[in-house]
C-alpha cells in the first residue's frame, strides 16, 4: 500500500517532532515495564495468595459498584437526558463534579460522610454498622468515581437516540416506563454497555479514594492497585508482575470498547 | 355529516402563530397542504397531543382530547395512529414485534398481539417481511409496515405526515393507491399532509390549504384544483392564480398592473390560468393577446411532454408557470436568466370571487 501524497504540502516539522514526542513519552514507560517484567516468575506471582485476594477483591468490587451504579445511574441518565427542569445544568454539572475531583479528596470526603464520627457514619454506628475500613467502603469509593462516568456516557448515548422514537412508542399506547424499557433502553443499549465499562475499568484502577476511605487490609481492602503499590515497598518484582496483569485487563477492555461498542458510533 | 373530529388548534410560539379550525365526519380524508412553515406538522402535532395547544379544543369520537383550558389527554391515552415521513421504525425490533407494540402497550397478549401484527401486515402486503429488521427492508416496504402499525392500535384519527415523500416517484406511486383504498376502509377520520397535488386528487375527499398557520382555503379536491385560493395551492395544483379586483372585465392587482379576462366580475377575484396558456416569444407580440408580461427565465425543467418554465415578471404576475413544447424551449433558448415576453389571451383567463369564509390574507401573494 503506498502512503497517500500529501497533497496540501509536507507537514511541519515542528508539529511532527512534538507528535513524535509525546508518542514516545506514552509509549517508553509502558514498553520499558513490558521489556523489565520478569516473566520466567510469572506463575509463581500470579499464585501468590496475596495476588490472588487482591485480584479477587478488584474484580468483584467494581463489578457490584457497576451494578449499584446501573441500577441509580441509569435513571438519572434518563432523567439529565429526557426531562426537562429548572435546575438540569446544575444537577448535570453536580455529577460531573467526582470526575475532576482528585480521588485523594473523595477519600476523604467520603470519611466526612461515613466515617465513624461523619454525617451519616454517626448515625449507622447507632445501629451499629461501620463503614470505614471494610469491603462496603471499597464498593462504595468505587461507586463514588464510576458512577460519574456511567451516568455522563449513558447519557449521551440516550441524548444521540432521538426522542421521536419516545413520541411513537407513546402514540402506540405505551407508558413512559414501558418506553423506557423497551424503546430507550434498547435504543442506547451499546452507550450503556461501553459506559459500563468505562466505570468498571475506573473502578478497577481506583487508588486514592479507596485507601484513604478503606485503607490497605489484605483480604479486605486491598484491591489490585494497593497491593502493586504495597509490593513497590518489599518486592518490586511483584510489583511489576502486577503492574502488567493490570496493563493486560486495561488493554482488553480498550479493544472491547473499540471493536464491539465505539466502531459502531464511530464508523 | 355528523362531526366526528371537532379541532380548533391555536399554538403561539415567538416566529410562529398557528389558528386552524377543522371539522370533519366519519370516514373523512382530508389533504393538508401549504408552502413550507405554513404549521402542517404542528396542526398535526398538536391534534397528536404532542404539541400543547395555548387555546381551542380537540374533540374526537365524542371524547373531548383537549379542552384548551390544560385540560389535555396525554399522547397515549388519545387514539392516534400517525406515519411519518421518515418511518420511524423501531430499528431493534422486527417488522412484527414494530406492529405488535402498540396492541402489546394497550394491554393485548403477547400471542393474539403477534397474531394481529401479522396480519396487518398481509394486509399491507408486507407478511413475508415479518421477521426482518427495519434496516432490512427498502423505504416503500418499511413505510408499508408504519402504516400497518399505526392502523393496528385501531385508531380513530390517522395522521399521515408526508408519508409518500421520502420513496422513489414508482414506489410512491403503488403505495398511494393502496393508501387511497386503505384509507376509504377506515372508519375515522384520517388527515394527510401533503406536497402532491396528486394526493389530493386521488386520496383525499376533502382538502384545507394552510398558510402561515391559517386556513385560507376548505373544498373539495375538485374545487381547490379549479379554484385555488393561494399561489401556493395554484403551483401545486400547476395553475398561475392573481389575486385583483375586478371592475368589467379588468382585473387591477395590487401593484397598479392589471389582467384582462373575458368575464365580468365585480370584487375581489382570483384570476387564474393554466401553464399551457402562455405564450413565450423572444420579442414583444404584436398579436391580439391582452396579456403580455416582460419576464425571466428561472428554471426550464421537463414536465411531462412539455417543458415547464417558471418566470418571474417585475410587473403583474410575479412568479408565473408555462408549458413549452421542447422544440420551442430549444428554440427560444429558455436558460434562467433569459429575458423573455408572456402573453395569455383574455379568454383563457377564468375570474373566480375570493372565499369570503377564508381569513384575510397577510401574506407576500396579496
Amino acid at each position: 500500500m503506498r502512503a497517500a501524497r500529501p497533497r496540501l504540502g509536507r507537514p511541519p516539522a515542528h508539529l511532527l517532532v512534538p507528535a513524535a514526542l509525546a508518542v514516545a513519552f506514552l509509549v517508553v514507560p509502558i514498553a520499558a515495564l513490558v521489556a523489565r517484567t520478569p516473566l520466567a516468575d510469572l506463575p509463581q506471582h500470579l499464585t501468590d495468595p496475596v495476588v490472588l485476594d487482591a485480584l479477587w477483591l478488584s474484580l468483584w468490587t467494581a463489578t457490584v459498584a457497576m451494578a449499584i451504579s446501573l441500577v441509580v445511574g441509569l435513571p438519572l441518565a434518563w432523567v439529565l437526558a429526557r426531562l426537562e427542569f429548572p435546575g438540569r445544568s446544575l444537577l448535570r454539572v453536580v455529577v460531573t463534579v467526582p470526575l475532576v475531583l482528585p480521588p485523594v479528596v473523595v477519600g476523604v470526603a467520603l470519611l466526612t460522610a461515613f466515617g465513624r464520627t461523619g454525617v451519616i457514619g454517626a448515625l449507622l454506628r447507632e445501629l451499629g454498622i461501620t463503614i470505614p475500613y471494610t469491603t462496603t467502603a471499597v464498593v462504595i469509593a468505587h461507586t463514588f468515581v464510576a458512577l460519574p462516568f456511567l451516568v455522563v456516557s449513558v447519557e449521551g448515548a440516550l441524548r444521540a437516540s432521538s426522542r421521536e422514537y419516545d413520541e411513537v412508542a407513546a402514540l402506540l399506547g405505551a407508558s413512559r416506563g414501558r418506553i423506557f424499557r423497551r424503546v430507550t433502553v434498547p435504543m442506547a443499549l451499546p452507550g450503556i454497555a461501553a459506559g459500563l465499562l468505562l466505570g468498571w475499568a475506573r473502578s478497577l484502577g481506583e487508588f486514592g479514594a479507596t485507601i484513604t476511605f478503606a485503607g490497605n487490609f489484605r483480604g479486605v481492602t486491598q484491591t489490585m492497585p494497593l497491593a502493586v503499590y504495597e509490593a513497590l515497598q518489599t518486592d518490586p518484582e511483584a510489583a511489576l508482575v502486577l503492574s502488567l496483569l493490570m496493563l493486560f485487563v486495561s488493554v482488553l477492555v480498550l479493544a472491547v470498547l473499540r471493536e464491539r461498542w465505539l466502531g459502531r458510533v464511530v464508523p | 355529516m355528523t362531526t366526528f373530529l371537532d379541532a380548533h388548534v391555536a399554538v403561539q410560539r415567538t416566529s410562529f402563530d398557528l389558528d386552524v379550525r377543522l371539522k370533519a365526519g366519519a370516514g373523512d380524508v382530508v389533504a393538508v397542504i401549504g408552502p413550507n412553515g405554513a404549521g402542517k406538522s404542528t396542526f398535526v402535532r398538536a391534534l397528536a397531543g404532542l404539541e400543547p395547544i395555548q387555546a381551542g379544543h380537540v374533540v374526537c369520537d365524542g371524547e373531548t382530547w383537549d379542552d384548551g383550558a390544560g385540560g389535555a389527554r396525554p399522547v397515549q391515552d388519545r387514539r392516534t395512529g400517525m406515519v411519518f415521513q421518515r418511518q420511524l421504525l423501531f430499528p431493534h425490533l422486527t417488522a412484527l414485534e414494530n406492529v405488535a407494540f402498540g396492541p402489546r402497550s394497550r394491554g393485548v397478549r403477547r400471542s393474539a398481539a403477534r397474531h394481529e401484527a401479522q396480519t396487518w401486515l398481509d394486509r399491507l402486503a408486507v407478511g413475508d417481511l415479518a421477521h426482518r429488521k427495519p434496516h432490512e427492508m427498502s423505504g416503500g416496504q418499511a413505510q408499508r409496515v408504519s402504516l400497518a402499525r399505526a392502523l393496528a392500535t385501531r385508531p380513530r384519527l390517522l395522521l399521515l405526515d408526508e408519508p409518500l415523500a421520502s420513496l422513489d416517484v414508482g414506489v410512491a406511486m403503488a403505495l398511494r393507491i393502496e393508501l387511497a383504498r386503505h384509507l376509504s376502509d377506515f372508519p375515522g377520520v384520517s388527515i394527510l399532509v401533503t406536497h402532491e397535488a396528486i394526493d389530493t386528487l386521488t386520496v383525499a375527499n376533502r382538502v384545507v390549504v394552510l398558510d402561515e398557520g391559517r386556513v385560507v382555503q376548505e373544498g373539495t379536491p375538485a374545487e381547490v384544483a379549479q379554484r385555488p385560493q393561494t399561489e401556493h395551492a395554484a403551483r401545486l395544483m400547476g395553475l398561475n392564480v392573481l389575486r385583483g379586483r375586478s371592475s368589467g372585465t379588468v382585473v387591477r392587482l395590487a401593484d397598479g398592473s392589471h389582467v384582462v379576462t373575458a368575464t365580468e366580475a365585480v370584487g375581489e377575484v382570483n384570476a387564474c390560468f393554466g401553464p399551457e396558456a402562455v405564450t413565450l416569444t423572444p420579442e414583444e407580440p404584436a398579436g391580439s393577446a391582452r396579456n403580455r408580461w416582460r419576464g425571466t427565465v428561472t428554471s426550464a425543467v421537463p414536465h411531462g411532454s412539455a417543458v415547464r418554465v417558471h418566470l418571474e415578471s417585475p410587473v403583474g404576475p410575479r412568479t408565473l408557470i408555462a408549458d413549452v413544447t421542447p422544440a420551442s424551449a430549444a428554440q427560444l433558448r429558455l436558460v434562467p436568466g433569459r429575458a423573455v415576453w408572456a402573453t395569455v389571451k383574455a379568454t383563457e383567463v377564468s375570474v373566480y370571487a375570493v372565499t369570503p369564509a377564508t381569513t384575510p390574507l397577510r401574506s407576500r401573494y396579496v
